[in-house]
């Protein structure tokens, strides 16, 4: 009763807000001129605002190529400049060359800076010095500067973690690509472990827990030790937890193409054995990450960590929520689904990139994040508004009309968190544009934040009942999911690889490749997302029209066609990313086998050896 | 105090309470309380063949295509009579076993139709069997997959007695000489698809649909009178089986082009079979009433799109024929 009360006082409260926030003129759309609708303006503006940025980047990339057209051009001057050498006569070039020579064989004569004492190193600076490194490699990739010094069993298990994540990446989408096909061509096989109600869970659960979450984690290994200036709490626990993450999505996968899952609950369909082995690995996750961070070398928790810490921990709370049977019966279940596959999506794969874009961001550009409190406020109303809103999935159902209410209020406060941190990546970039020319590495960041912006906002817009009205149960609904968890998650996923892996590595994938990875990815998802909406809002028009359910299906087709188009492009730049992958981390294995060889116990020596030796922290 | 940047237990601890709390409120407690929601006195429970059914239902996952919500909005009044309200789901959405939980049937997306009502829509077993089969058989532009897993091809000889054969044309069996058998499986998922149906509302206005704001332009039939699109009628009620150009399927369901009875001067024959449904030929399926889902007004238009199209030419019917037919089809029970 004193709840109800809380609700009834809450729900007054939203009442007092203005109605733009509730964003519905009333409970009773028009249609006549949905194009006029501040959700579909919002949604079109959002979109115009990515293609801005890739024209952004296409310019910087093309006046980089430009750049390097003049320098052909000098180049030719040079050759010129010779032909004119050969041209002059003898007794002039015996000057210069006379001149030259002198310079040549100029040498230093060892004190010009100080005296002629011996070098001593009082202080024990000097680890070990040798002419002779029996193992040449190691020693090579120290001298590289942009090496980071990595012990070795943190390089190997995060190079597995994000091997095991490029593996589902490439296993899930081709399972995308093939169901994006089956909406063309709906005979394409008739095997029942093949046919698209099975398979359509077994392509997102595989690249939501085993792509993003193992990329994640892996990637969550090196801020999380780096960022606490400390060694990992325990690889064992690490190995540990990759095993059990694996073989959850590896078993879930046959599971679900054999016709067992848990309901069909959407990104909940692994039955609960199944998914309490991933709900372990979290756990065993969570508690080394917090372990590392209690034992850190420095004062202060580095914002990153905050969400690497809130993402896990969430995720294990809401697994345990959304498995829980007690209240799950009847409508129960669908207020739990709505609330559980938002959060999955809000609380885990968001959270915890937003934690990895803090580290990776600043410290491939080298510089500080602009600002730490506007990291804070965006951690605190993340929790605050995105727990509230999973019902709009919901809008309009028999679920309580408060519920969906709350949902959609919450949804546009999602702006809050979404506009501090879209701020302060963009603030971190400004001044680095050149960065964009140089690598790839920040156009993937460029992508990633901007669509965090796009989608989030867009999504914002969708919960609204008007554009709920229009794109609910249409193909809209996919394309805001690959908008945020391709555009968002899985760009910058693919920015944190690239900046991270040639680091530890010392193997820099080839430009040429990791381009084309990046604008087959670009234009596919672009292609894939614009196809879905248009036809999304196009179908939905039409059942409002009350027109045979059957033409809709009909007028679909030609977008269908589309999103398969631009889901080729999207596979095909995985399996370039894999290419990369694989050239980034194959010189390694030769060093891995020996990695203790000329170098000192690291145990002697304590632990802060073993990450903070010769680095400068980069933020 | 808050210093959360520096001890890592309050931030953590912080966190996650804060989360638990603001769950608890927009998940656990709405959860807890819908539970609670008994069923509608007219509803029955499953049989058990409808059970094996909707596992079977769960198994295939229908639910990543096909919705059972009815919004209570304008537009979904083509799916249910009224909007799905938490009581509707009492039976369905229970607990399967200690491996599943309760199947997540309300769905997100709608590739394919609503199927709250689609055992009051389509309620002929032959249908849903071909259907499963290969629902291009009976909808040319499907893009559902077929379920062949379902069903076996079988050599006519070996054929038995107790064996459920589905019509399935020739063009669609890649061997002659066979016949298809449905599976108890398919017969189980039959059985849930046909169980479909609303429940009867012991008169609540509390639950109706928010009125679209466009108001629907009647057609004008050249009769003189508005009735409702009829074309449209036919495609949403007639079409899956008797086919949009009216040319039916051998085997299964008899053609309305160039039909004696759709042509016939007098409309009773075709009328009655409209309400009352038409069980009187055995080379075809039964084919169920629509006396309580199909208005006058809507009859006649079907009527008159009927005996108007693919080379039918008859007089149109008013509303009133209609009328005075219902009321005696009433009379006779």
């Amino acid at each position: 009763m004193y709840i109800r009360k809380f609700y009834i006082s809450l729900l007054a409260v939203f009442s007092h807000f203005p109605k733009v926030v509730f964003a519905q003129p009333t409970p009773n759309p028009d249609t006549s001129n949905w194009l006029a609708s501040p959700g579909i303006i919002g949604t079109i503006l959002l979109i115009v605002i990515v293609l801005v940025i890739a024209i952004f980047i296409l310019t910087v990339k093309a006046s980089a190529y430009f750049t390097q057209l003049q320098s052909r051009t000098e180049r030719n001057k040079k050759i010129e400049f010779g032909e004119r050498l050969l041209k002059m006569d003898e007794t002039e070039i015996d000057t210069v060359l006379e001149k030259r020579k002198k310079a040549v064989s100029y040498r230093l004569s060892g004190d010009e800076l100080g005296s002629n004492l011996e070098v001593d190193d009082s202080r024990g600076i000097i680890a070990a010095i040798t002419h002779e490194p029996s193992n040449p490699l190691v020693d090579e990739k120290k001298k590289s500067p942009i090496t980071i010094d990595t012990p070795f069993h943190l390089k190997k298990m995060i190079t597995w973690y994000i091997g095991a994540a490029v593996f589902w990446l490439v296993f899930g989408t081709l399972i995308g690509q093939y169901l994006g096909m089956k909406f063309i061509w709906p005979e394409m096989d008739t095997i029942s472990w093949l046919s698209f109600g099975r398979l359509r869970p077994v392509h997102t659960n595989a690249v939501f827990w085993g792509w993003a979450s193992l990329a994640m984690i892996g990637l969550g290994y090196f801020v999380i030790t780096r960022t606490s200036n400390t060694k990992l709490y325990s690889y064992k626990l690490a190995w540990y937890a990759w095993w059990l993450m694996n073989s959850s999505v590896a078993i879930g996968t046959l599971l679900l193409m054999s016709g067992i899952n848990n309901g069909g609950g959407e990104y909940r369909e692994y039955i609960w054995p199944v998914a309490f082995l991933f709900a372990i690995g979290m756990v065993l996750t969570f508690y080394n990450f917090y372990q590392t961070v209690a034992h850190r070398k420095i004062d202060e928790i580095y914002v990153s960590n905050w969400y690497l810490l809130g993402g896990l921990g969430w995720t294990i709370i809401l697994v345990i929520i959304g498995y829980l049977p007690m209240y799950q019966d009847g409508l129960g279940e669908t207020v739990i689904q709505g609330y559980y596959m938002h959060q999955g999506v809000g609380m885990w794969f968001m959270t915890f990139t937003l934690g990895l874009i803090y580290y990776y961001l600043p410290s491939s550009l080298n510089k500080p994040i602009y600002s730490y409190s506007l990291g804070v406020l965006a951690f605190w109303t993340q929790m605050l508004f995105y727990t509230l809103i999973g019902t709009h999935h919901f809008v309009f159902s028999p679920l309580p009309w408060w519920l969906q209410t709350v949902a959609i209020v919450f949804s546009a406060g999602m702006l809050i968190p979404v506009v501090a941190g879209t701020t302060n990546f963009l603030m971190t970039m400004k001044g680095s544009w050149n960065e964009i020319s140089k690598s790839y590495v920040l156009p993937f960041f460029l992508v990633g934040v901007v669509f965090y912006f796009v989608g989030s906002a867009q999504g914002s817009l969708q919960a609204f009942r008007f554009t709920n009205f229009i794109w609910h149960f249409t193909d809209f609904n996919v394309a805001h999911s690959h908008m945020t968890m391709y555009g968002i998650i899985t760009f910058i996923l693919w920015a944190c690889v690239y900046a991270i892996l040639p680091k530890i590595t010392g193997r820099e994938p080839k430009q040429i490749m990791v381009g084309m990875h990046f604008w087959m990815a670009f234009i596919g998802l672009f292609a894939y997302m614009v196809s879905l909406m248009v036809g999304g809002t196009m179908k939905g028009l039409s059942w409002i029209e009350g027109k045979p359910f059957i033409e809709s299906v009909i007028l679909m087709t030609p977008f269908w066609l589309w999103r398969a188009i631009g889901g080729t492009l999207m596979f095909i730049s995985h399996l370039l990313f894999a290419y990369n992958f694989f050239y980034m981390t194959g010189g390694q294995r030769k060093t891995m086998l020996n990695p203790k060889i000329n170098r000192p116990d690291p145990e002697n020596r304590g632990t802060i050896y073993q990450d903070a030796r010769n680095e400068t922290v980069t933020f | 105090m808050l210093d959360f940047h520096k001890n890592h237990k309050l931030l953590v601890g912080t966190a996650l309470f804060g989360f638990l709390m603001l769950s608890t409120f927009v998940a656990l407690v709405p959860a807890f309380q819908i539970q609670q929601t008994q069923p509608l006195p007219s509803m029955e429970t499953f049989s058990e063949e409808e059970l094996k059914g909707l596992h079977i239902y769960v198994q295939e996952n229908c639910m990543s295509c096909h919705t059972q919500q009815v919004r209570n909005i304008e537009m979904d009044n083509t799916w249910g009579n009224r909007p799905s309200i938490p009581s509707d789901y009492y039976y369905s959405k229970q607990r399967q076993d200690v491996w599943r939980q309760s199947p997540s049937l309300l769905g997100s997306e709608r590739t394919g139709p609503d199927l709250t009502e689609v055992g009051q829509r389509q309620p002929g077993m032959e249908w849903h069997l071909l259907h499963l089969y290969n629902p291009r058989i009976v909808v040319k532009e499907s893009i559902m997959p077929s379920y062949p897993w379902l069903f076996e091809v079988k050599e006519k000889s070996k054929v038995k007695n107790t064996d459920h054969l589905v019509p399935v044309p020739e063009e669609f069996l890649h061997s002659s000489g066979k016949q298809v058998v449905a599976s108890q499986e398919a017969l189980y998922l039959v059985a849930y698809l046909q169980s479909l149906k609303q429940a009867e509302m012991p008169q609540n206005p509390a639950v109706s649909f928010i009125p679209s704001s466009k108001e629907k332009e009647p057609v004008d039939n050249s009769v003189g009178e508005l009735l409702p699109d009829g074309q449209n009628l036919y495609m949403n009620n007639c079409a899956a089986c008797h086919q949009a150009d009216g040319s039916g399927l051998s085997g299964a369901f008899p053609p309305l082009a160039g039909s004696p009875i759709v042509n016939d001067e007098n409309p009773e024959t075709l009328i009655r079979i409209i309400m009352e449904g038409y069980d009187a030929r055995a080379e075809y399926g039964v084919m169920a009433g629509f006396e309580s889902t199909l208005s006058d007004e809507e009859i006649a238009a079907i009527v008159n799109h009927e005996r108007s199209n693919w080379g039918n030419s008859a007089n149109a019917v008013t509303v009133d024929e209609v009328k005075e037919i219902r009321t005696f089809v009433n009379s006779q029970k």
